[in-house]
Formats: structure tokens, C-alpha cells, sequence
């Protein structure tokens, strides 16, 4: 095979190459799913606590991310919900069933490990094989079913032809598709993923987040992963479970999470942002004794965040209640150009976008006024 | 101007790494450590093959016909077949659960695994004296129920697995602990049983280092002395063993016959390290390769 070939082969998954594979998924690999409830779960290992009482529904056939800083616990609460760890409290439901009795074993989920976990003395094919070679022997499929079984899934993640190799002689993308088809062999009720993506390269990775939400829509499996990268989460998901320091901060859809983000950390995490302190008094809102053209629309007196993206914020004219600040940096973003500003004499930064090709001051002081933006109380 | 200088900069015939050393540092190094295996390993092991054919290749397998000399290799063989299968299972027990879990006394454990290699085997040797001979805590009772540890073959092997301990475990530790437990998590979410996680994942896994572990055992079980020496009480044809009938042979004045016997031990401890090297070769080739 040609390099060219080779690199086709390892990275065209088109609409036609589903379509051939798309009679075998409806008849075997559609599955019955399952919803998963998770009630108030608390887990901390030895004095470090890792989730305080974390609670999520998740829709049967749903695709859920659970995305948050490194340490937030998303992938401590993946762990619980596979029974790879034992919650200190709380209990996760499978469809009706309490599960939290249930081994590893009897759960019946698929995992997909972060660095794939491939047994690296078996083949492809004997890898894909395995969760079928251990069942006890009244359900074990007979060989040739099991051959079948496998050469099926090899098709579904384009790996037919590399059945005989060894992990060890795999791209990453491709072990990590090996690793996929191992977890799907075993018709799990729910697919668990830790960081499918985080170990390869960015082209490879955009084009196996489409894989996977295509494979997904077609074998409708329950699936949650992990990322830490919200571009991932916002595009790949039906829904997003916004994460931090063992706390679910926000569970909703892209537009939501985006558009209305429900707290402080949200707004930071996701998306560009910029956060000044303000102070609300009688309805007005005030950053360094300057009143802004802000309607606190509701918000106690007090301390609190401002909070805006560069893409809702515009360079204003002589107008009142403008932010004022100086520039101290432009830099290209794609389309648009972001200047970087110093507000006030706290030098809080900000940050706003403007066309690539205005006008603007590459230093010198500018009015900035918010269209869109939210506000957080915040300890004085 | 700039390409007319670019000769002057390139190295100098003189030029070396700044982490090697000059020449003829170098040479004194590689002599004196030649020099050193040549006079105390390489000389003294020609020495047991010349002394051993010192009256040609008839005496030198005439000297095995002797049924005591039969006997003690025979014990030897039979000593290793039991400590080291009795090492293979406690060592991956131990390694296993070491490598694997996390528990109170770890590292209490660890340290004890390595007592062996740190007790001297006379002393060990004497432990089981104290333990099971007939002067010892457990001796009358088993002087009533006419069972000899002792003295006996029980003893030799006891004293044999107690001085060969650490090696299977000491090998295995490492290697698990290196590799984590990821690969037992995949097979267990794909439904595999405790018992087929271990055959099928984790065996397979650290087999080179397991395999690595045995032989080093293995030759130190067939080599022991000093422990197997105080249990064994010298019976000739009954409780020797290669090294203590080496040593009888050549307090007796029979030379030939000492470094004949020798010469046999030697040549199975080069087999060891033969197989050995073409496994540790073989053994860090794949964990180099390995995925990780």
C-alpha cells in the first residue's frame, strides 16, 4: 500500500465509507441502551475529596461530555460510574437498576482508557476479540461468530486488513480506534470515555471527534466522556456537564452552556471571556468610581464581576458610561484582531475583538462598551 | 567570508565528547577492569576445567560413576525443582499484590521480601536448626511423630526457598509496578474474571521478567551453601548436595573428582548466564518497544 493510500485509509471516515458498514450496525450493533442516573455521589480518596455529592441524569442514547479543569473530578466520576472506584456515598442507577452493587463485570460497560490500555501481546484482532473469549462458556459465542463479530467492528472503525497487527506497529489514531472497537465488542448498555482524543494530534483528533459522533448517532450507545477541551465538549456532545472542583457547575446544551453560562467559572472556562470588578450600588454598577452605562437588572447591592466576551464588546465613541482603558497589545485571532486593554489604575485586563482591518490605535486609551455581558456577586 | 571560515570550525581530529574521557584514561580503565574479570573470574574457572581433566577425559567421567557423587547431583536437581516453583508462586503473589494494591505495611513487606539477601545464610540456616531440630521448639514433637526435617531433605529444600526468596519477587515488582494497573482495568470492564485478568493480561505482561527471575533463582538454588550446609549434616549419598560434595570430595584429598563435580556446577551456572543475557536482550528489546 502506497503512503498515500495508507494515510487515506487511516483518515477518511466520509458519509460513503459509514454508508457501507450501515446495514451491519442497524441489524447487530444497534443495542439496547440504557439511561444512567447518578444520585449524589461523594467520593474522596484517603483525605483529598474528589466530588462532593454529585447528581446527573443522563437520556438513554444521550452523548454527554463532562469537561472541566484537571482535578474538577470528571474523570474520578467516569471511574464511579464503570465501578472501576466505589463511591464513599451515593449510588448510580443503570436504566431501574442500583448498580452500585454490580461489579465491574456485571455492569457491562464499555471503556475506552486515555492511553487505550491495548494489551500489547495480543493482535488487533485477538484484542477486539478478548471481551467475547472470557464470557463463560454457555455464552460464549462460537468461534466463527466471534471471527464475524470482529471483522464487523474492525469495518465500523476502518481498520479491516490490520487485524494480524500488533499495538505496537499502530498510529495513535489507529490504537485508539482498536481500543473503541474492543470496548464496543462486548454490546455494552453505556460507553465510557476517558479522553479518547487527548493523546493525539490535532488534525487527527478533529477528524475522529466527527467519526465518533457519526458511529455514535448510528449504534445509538449511551456515551460519556471525558475531555478537558471544551471546543471537543461544545461540538461533540448533545449535552455538556460543565465540571470543577468536584462540582457539577452547569449541565446543559452547547447553546446554553455558551450563551448562558450559570456561574463565574463558567463564563471563565468556556469561551474567551473578560471579568472586571465592579460594584452595584441602588441599580447602578460602578468599575473605579465610574458609573457604566450597565443596568444591573436586579442584582443586590454590593461587590460584584463583570463579566463579557471580546466578541459582545465594541469600541465606542464619545459616549457615557463607556469602559475606559489603554491599549497594550493587538494580536490576529483568525478573522478578527483582539486588543488586549489596562483598565483603571488596578490595571484589571480586558480584552475585546475588532475587525482585522479597523482603524485602531496600536497603544493610546479607547472606549469599550459591552452589548452582552452578565454579572456575579462577588466577596468584597 | 563567512564559508572561509567554516573549516576552522569544524572538529578538530582531537575533538571528543565532553563526557568521555581522554585516551589513555580510557585504556587504563578498560585494562584494569579486563585485568580484574581475567584474574578473578576467567582464571579461576579455567582452573576447575583444567583440574578437572588433569588425568584425561576417562577419569573426568569416571568421576560420575561414584553413586554418593550420582546422589548429591541428583539432590541438587531435585532441591532446585522444589524451591523454585515454591519462589515462582510466592513471588508473584507477592509482586502482584505489592505492585498492584495498596495496603498497611507495604513497605514493611518489601523490606521483609528483601531480609534474605541481607541475613547470612549460615544464620538462616540456623533458624531452622533451632526451629525444627530435635533441640530445637518443635523437635520432640516431631521426634514423636518420626518426622526428620532436619538432617534431611525438608530441611535443604526449607533452607534452600528461604535463602532463594527475594529473586522471582524483587524482579517482578518493579516491572508491575511500572506497568500499573490499566490493562487489568480494560479486561475486567470487558468481563474478564480475576483469574482470567491474571492468565490472559497480566502473566503475559511481565512473563520476560518472570522467566529472568526464575533462572536467577534457579542458579542459586543449585549453588547455596552455606544455609544448606547447617541443615544438611553431611550424609554422604543421603543429604549432600553438589556444593557440600564438592567440598567433602576435596577435604578427602580427591581432586580430580572435587573440580569434576565442579566443573558441572560451573558449567551450569555459564548455561544460566547464557540463557540469561539472550533474555535480558530479548526482555528490554520489548519493553523499549513496548506501547506504552
Amino acid at each position: 500500500m502506497t503512503a498515500l493510500a495508507q494515510f487515506r485509509r487511516d483518515t477518511d471516515y466520509t458519509q460513503a465509507n459509514l454508508a457501507l458498514v450501515a446495514p451491519f450496525v442497524e441489524e447487530s450493533l444497534r443495542v439496547k441502551t440504557m439511561n444512567v442516573t447518578v444520585e449524589n455521589l461523594v467520593k474522596a480518596f484517603g483525605a483529598t475529596p474528589a466530588l462532593h455529592g454529585v447528581s446527573l441524569d443522563i437520556a438513554s442514547g444521550e452523548l454527554i461530555a463532562l469537561v472541566g479543569p484537571s482535578g474538577s473530578g470528571k474523570t474520578t466520576l467516569l471511574r464511579l460510574i464503570a465501578g472501576l472506584d466505589f463511591p464513599n456515598s451515593g449510588r448510580v442507577l443503570f436504566g431501574n437498576d442500583d448498580a452500585s452493587s454490580k461489579t465491574v463485570q456485571e455492569r457491562n460497560v464499555g471503556f475506552v482508557f486515555q492511553n487505550y490500555a491495548l494489551f500489547r501481546h495480543m493482535s488487533v484482532f485477538e484484542n477486539v476479540a478478548f471481551g467475547l473469549r472470557v464470557r463463560p462458556s454457555a455464552t460464549r459465542p462460537s468461534e466463527a461468530s466471534i471471527r464475524e463479530r470482529v471483522m464487523s467492528l474492525l469495518d465500523l472503525v476502518q481498520l479491516n486488513g490490520l487485524e494480524k497487527r500488533f499495538p505496537g506497529q499502530l498510529s495513535g489514531g489507529q490504537r485508539q480506534r482498536v481500543a473503541f472497537a474492543r470496548a464496543l465488542a462486548i454490546e455494552p448498555g453505556v460507553l465510557l470515555l476517558d479522553e479518547p482524543f487527548g493523546a493525539l494530534d490535532a488534525k487527527v483528533r478533529k477528524e475522529l471527534r466527527r467519526w465518533l459522533r457519526e458511529i455514535h448517532d448510528r449504534t445509538g450507545h449511551t456515551t460519556v466522556f471525558v475531555t478537558h477541551d471544551q471546543e471537543e465538549a461544545l461540538e461533540l456532545a448533545d449535552r455538556v456537564v460543565v465540571m470543577s472542583q468536584g462540582r457539577i457547575e452547569q449541565v446543559g446544551t452547547a447553546d446554553d452552556i455558551f450563551d448562558n453560562p450559570a456561574t463565574p467559572f463558567v463564563f471563565d472556562f468556556i469561551g474567551d471571556s473578560s471579568a472586571l470588578p465592579v460594584v452595584i450600588d441602588k441599580g447602578g454598577v460602578s468599575l473605579d468610581d465610574r458609573t457604566l452605562a450597565i443596568d444591573a437588572n436586579g442584582h443586590p447591592d454590593g461587590p460584584a464581576t463583570l463579566f463579557f466576551r471580546p466578541s459582545h464588546a465594541r469600541l465606542a465613541g464619545q459616549e457615557s458610561g463607556t469602559i475606559v482603558g489603554t491599549v497594550i497589545g493587538a494580536r490576529r485571532h483568525g478573522d478578527i484582531r483582539r486588543l488586549e486593554l489596562e483598565v483603571g489604575a488596578a490595571r484589571h485586563r480586558c480584552e475585546i475583538d475588532v475587525p482585522a482591518d479597523a482603524d485602531v490605535p496600536k497603544t493610546g486609551r479607547v472606549a469599550v462598551k459591552p452589548a452582552k455581558w452578565r454579572l456575579f456577586p462577588r466577596a468584597p | 567570508m563567512s564559508e572561509q571560515s567554516l573549516p576552522a570550525l569544524a572538529a578538530p581530529a582531537t575533538w571528543r565528547a565532553p563526557t568521555a574521557e581522554g585516551r589513555p584514561v580510557r585504556l587504563l580503565l578498560i585494562g584494569v577492569a579486563v585485568a580484574f574479570i581475567v584474574l578473578f573470574l576467567g582464571f579461576p574457572l579455567l582452573v576447575v576445567f583444567i583440574e578437572a581433566f588433569r588425568n584425561g577425559a576417562g577419569a573426568y567421567f569416571g568421576a560420575f560413576a561414584d553413586p554418593d557423587t550420582q546422589h548429591a547431583i541428583l539432590l541438587t536437581l531435585l532441591v532446585a525443582a522444589i524451591a523454585v516453583p515454591a519462589n515462582l508462586v510466592f513471588g508473584v503473589c507477592a509482586a502482584w499484590a505489592i505492585a498492584k494494591y495498596q495496603f498497611r505495611g507495604k513497605a514493611f513487606l518489601i523490606t521483609l521480601i528483601d531480609l534474605p539477601f541481607s541475613v547470612s545464610p549460615v544464620i538462616a540456616g540456623l533458624i531452622y536448626v533451632i526451629m525444627f531440630g530435635s533441640h530445637g521448639y518443635f523437635g520432640p514433637w516431631l521426634n514423636d511423630r518420626d518426622i526428620q526435617i532436619i538432617f534431611a531433605v525438608p530441611g535443604i529444600v526449607l533452607a534452600t526457598i528461604f535463602v532463594t526468596f527475594p529473586f522471582v519477587a524483587r524482579e517482578l515488582i518493579p516491572l508491575m509496578d511500572e506497568q500499573g494497573t490499566q490493562d487489568e482495568e480494560a479486561a475486567i470492564s470487558l468481563g474478564a474474571s480475576g483469574w482470567q485478568t491474571f492468565r490472559r493480561v497480566t502473566l503475559p505482561n511481565v512473563k520476560w521478567g518472570l522467566m529472568y527471575g526464575v533462572l536467577l533463582c534457579n542458579a542459586r538454588a543449585m549453588g547455596e551453601f552455606g544455609a544448606v550446609a547447617v541443615v544438611s549434616g553431611h550424609i554422604r549419598g543421603l543429604t549432600n548436595t553438589m556444593p557440600l560434595h564438592i567440598e567433602i570430595l576435596y577435604n578427602d584429598y580427591q581432586w580430580v573428582a572435587a573440580f569434576t563435580v565442579a566443573s558441572l556446577l560451573a558449567l551450569l551456572a555459564l548455561v544460566t548466564l547464557v540463557v540469561k543475557s539472550v533474555l535480558e536482550w530479548r526482555f528490554s528489546h520489548e519493553l523499549a518497544n513496548g506501547p506504552r
